[in-house]
């Protein structure tokens, strides 16, 4: 009897992965050895003639005090802001997850964050935050904190600009967060919990010894794959601040884009972007390894 | 004294449109074995789930101890419950799974480990402390959730379905072990199951549940001798009795007592006729079946023969059969009540 197609697994696996990798090497295997081969030449938008010119851009690079300047903003912004993503959308998942009267509005507002797009909620923000007509600035000064005609200058002030960076972007990831968790909590077998509730364990106990634990790995997947979000993201950055005051909220991404495409710098450019590549790979294999310990469970 | 009591208990779900307990009183005393039983639905569970507080009644009270618990939640109420999944905590070892009631208690640290030991050693799962639960059988499992149990020192063990998940072999050998635990202990245990076997096995009483209503309590030997209605008499017992109508009553007698006729010595016997159609051999005892009559309307029905008795018998031909008179149950046709016993001459 012929075997048909349907039979030869291997065959059929290699088919099945095609698409997958055209995709990959397309997008990222091209792209990846596109920036090492600029990182190690002179290519500038003013001049695109390929010359290679070794590590110097490595050495420029690193001479650079803006450059130091954004690794630190960059585990500032993203270590923070993970904290507080996963803080929070831990919270916001346990309100998704409770029975109680109205929790489809509140359910709405909780999502609605994520699902506004970045062009409309940037303008929000950027009023929220004005120099002059901040709503939060007129909120402290009704309530004193605040002198008549003071200003808080959110985006003006190296630490309130980061401060404001920050929240913007827990704002927008937080939803996001709160569902991947609520996906955790949901998967946990009711018994489970009933069991907890019949060994007397009070609320603080289920959830800090059964539940937490128990949306650990999920939790932890979602965390990384924020921080690698985060980490080489610069939207907000970008519609905020665009990295000032005086680079005080510049990121390594946004640095990069501003010296390879806005300044024109393509090799050094490629050169920052790729600094990045190895704190991403040890990521990524942490969550690989976060993965493989759910599956042993 | 009662241990755990319910009273008019009432649980409606879905608005009133699903009435899962419809009036249930019943009481369990000092270290009774009470089996509820009951087929698929008939609401076993959500009255267990009663008892542990995990639901609010509708309606009535629970009683534990002598208190009225009804509104409490399940950490104030003593009890330890062995769900059917046995729901272990899959990211304990069993000996954190075991110790972890006594946490929640504010049990010391010396006397939990001493209870935590003294569990491991009752239910023989000392060398499983350090593993997980997925590394544990299906057997082991049931143990480590009883041990998780029994540290507790509770006033009442509620146990749902502990054996379904078992094979037949460990489910025989576990349910054994289950009520020698349980004589050992002492423990008021409420046991559900929808197996018969199980039920008459361990039960020093059992209560017949269905559609949310209690339709008999008492020890086994009553529940199966006197049921107290068509219910009761066709769902216990296997084969069930055989129920034959006569008269506007139904005539019901287990098979195992109805026999051909030169093997019921009584004098007080009732003839029935069996035209024998089908012979089964089951472990040892040879099941017949056929259409009886004389006794009532023509019913088809079964007779369960020991290996004793060795009457020749076959497919085909109509035998004489008999039933001891003191055998016969009545039953009302139209409630299907127990009714009174009339004589039928034969
Ligand atoms: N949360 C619920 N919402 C609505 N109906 C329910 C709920 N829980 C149980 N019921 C209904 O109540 C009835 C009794 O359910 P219960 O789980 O107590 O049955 P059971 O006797 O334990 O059955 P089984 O032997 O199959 O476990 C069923 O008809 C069931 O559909
Ligand atoms: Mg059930």
């Amino acid at each position: 009897m012929a075997t048909r197609l349907a039979d030869r697994a291997g065959l059929l696996a290699w088919l099945f992965l095609l698409p997958s990798v055209l995709y990959i090497v397309a997008l990222v295997a091209v792209p990846f050895a596109l920036a090492i081969a600029f990182a190690l030449s002179d290519v500038s938008a003013g001049d695109p003639s390929y010359d290679y010119v070794g590590g110097r851009n490595f050495e420029r690079v690193f001479d650079d005090p803006v450059f130091w300047r954004s690794l630190g903003n960059t585990f500032v912004f993203t270590g923070i802001s993970m904290v507080l993503i996963v803080v929070l959308g831990k919270v916001l998942a346990n309100i998704l997850v409770a029975d109680f009267r109205g929790k489809w509005l509140v359910r709405f507002l909780v999502l609605l964050p994520w699902t506004t797009p970045v062009a409309l909620s940037s303008i929000s923000w950027l009023w929220l935050l004005d120099s002059i007509y901040s709503p939060i600035d007129w909120v402290l000064r009704f309530f004193g904190f605040l002198g008549p005609g003071e200003n808080l200058y959110w985006l003006g002030q190296p630490g309130l600009a980061m401060t404001s960076v920050i929240a913007v972007h827990v704002w927008r990831l937080t939803p996001l967060a709160a569902v991947i968790m609520m996906a955790g909590l949901v998967a946990i077998p009711r018994d489970i919990e009933e069991q907890a509730m019949v060994d007397g364990a009070g609320y603080w106990r289920r959830m800090f010894e059964i539940k937490i634990p128990l949306v650990l790995p999920v939790a932890a997947v979602a965390a990384l794959f924020g921080a690698v979000f985060t980490f080489t993201d610069m939207a907000v950055v970008r519609v905020l601040t665009r990295g000032g005051p005086n680079d005080a909220t510049q990121v390594l991404a946004s640095w990069a884009f501003y010296r390879g495409i806005e300044g024109g710098d393509v090799g050094q450019g490629a050169a920052i972007a790729l600094f990045l590549f190895p704190l991403l790979l040890a990521a990524a294999i942490a969550i690989l390894r976060v993965v493989r310990r759910i599956e042993v469970w | 004294m009662a241990v755990v009591e319910v009273r008019e208990l009432v649980k409606h779900y879905d608005g009133g449109r699903v009435h899962a307990i419809d009036g249930v009183d019943l009481s369990a005393g000092d270290g009774e074995y009470l089996v509820l039983l009951g087929p698929s639905g008939c609401g076993k569970t959500t009255l267990l789930r009663t008892l542990a507080g995990l639901e609010v009644p509708t309606s009535g009270d629970v009683l534990i101890g002598g208190r009225v618990v009804t509104r409490l939640p399940p950490r104030a109420r003593k009890i330890a419950m062995v769900f059917q999944s046995y729901a272990l905590y899959p990211h304990k070892t069993v000996f954190a799974n075991i110790i972890f009631p006594l946490r929640a208690q504010g049990v010391p640290p010396e006397e939990r480990h001493r209870k935590v030991r003294w569990a491991a050693e009752l239910l023989d799962i000392g060398p499983l402390l350090g593993r997980k639960p997925r590394q544990l059988s299906g057997g082991e499992r049931q143990r480590v959730a009883l041990a998780r149990a029994l540290v507790r020192e509770p006033q009442v063990f509620l146990l749902d379905e502990p054996l379904s998940n078992l094979d037949a072999k460990l489910r025989a050998s576990a349910r054994d072990e289950l009520k020698r635990f349980q004589a050992e202990i002492g423990t008021t245990t409420i046991y559900v199951t929808h197996d018969q076997v199980e039920a008459m096995g361990l039960g020093d009483r059992i209560v017949v549940l269905a559609a949310g209503k209690v339709r008999q309590v008492g020890p086994p030997v009553e529940v199966y001798d006197d049921p107290a209605d068509t219910f009761v008499a066709t769902f216990i017992g296997s084969p069930p009795m055989n129920l034959v109508t006569r008269e506007g009553r139904l005539v019901g007698f287990r098979p195992e007592h109805l026999l051909p006729v030169e093997d019921v010595r009584s004098p007080d016997r009732v003839s029935v006729p069996l035209a024998v159609d089908r012979i089964e051999y089951l472990s040892g005892d040879r099941h017949v079946y056929g259409v009886a009559s004389r006794i009532g309307e023509e019913t088809r029905v079964v007779a369960r023969l020991p290996a004793t008795v060795d009457t020749p018998i076959a497919a085909g031909e109509t035998h004489d059969f008999a039933v001891d008179a003191r055998r016969l149950r009545f039953f009302d046709a139209e409630t299907g009540l127990r009714a009174e016993p009339v004589r039928l001459e034969g």
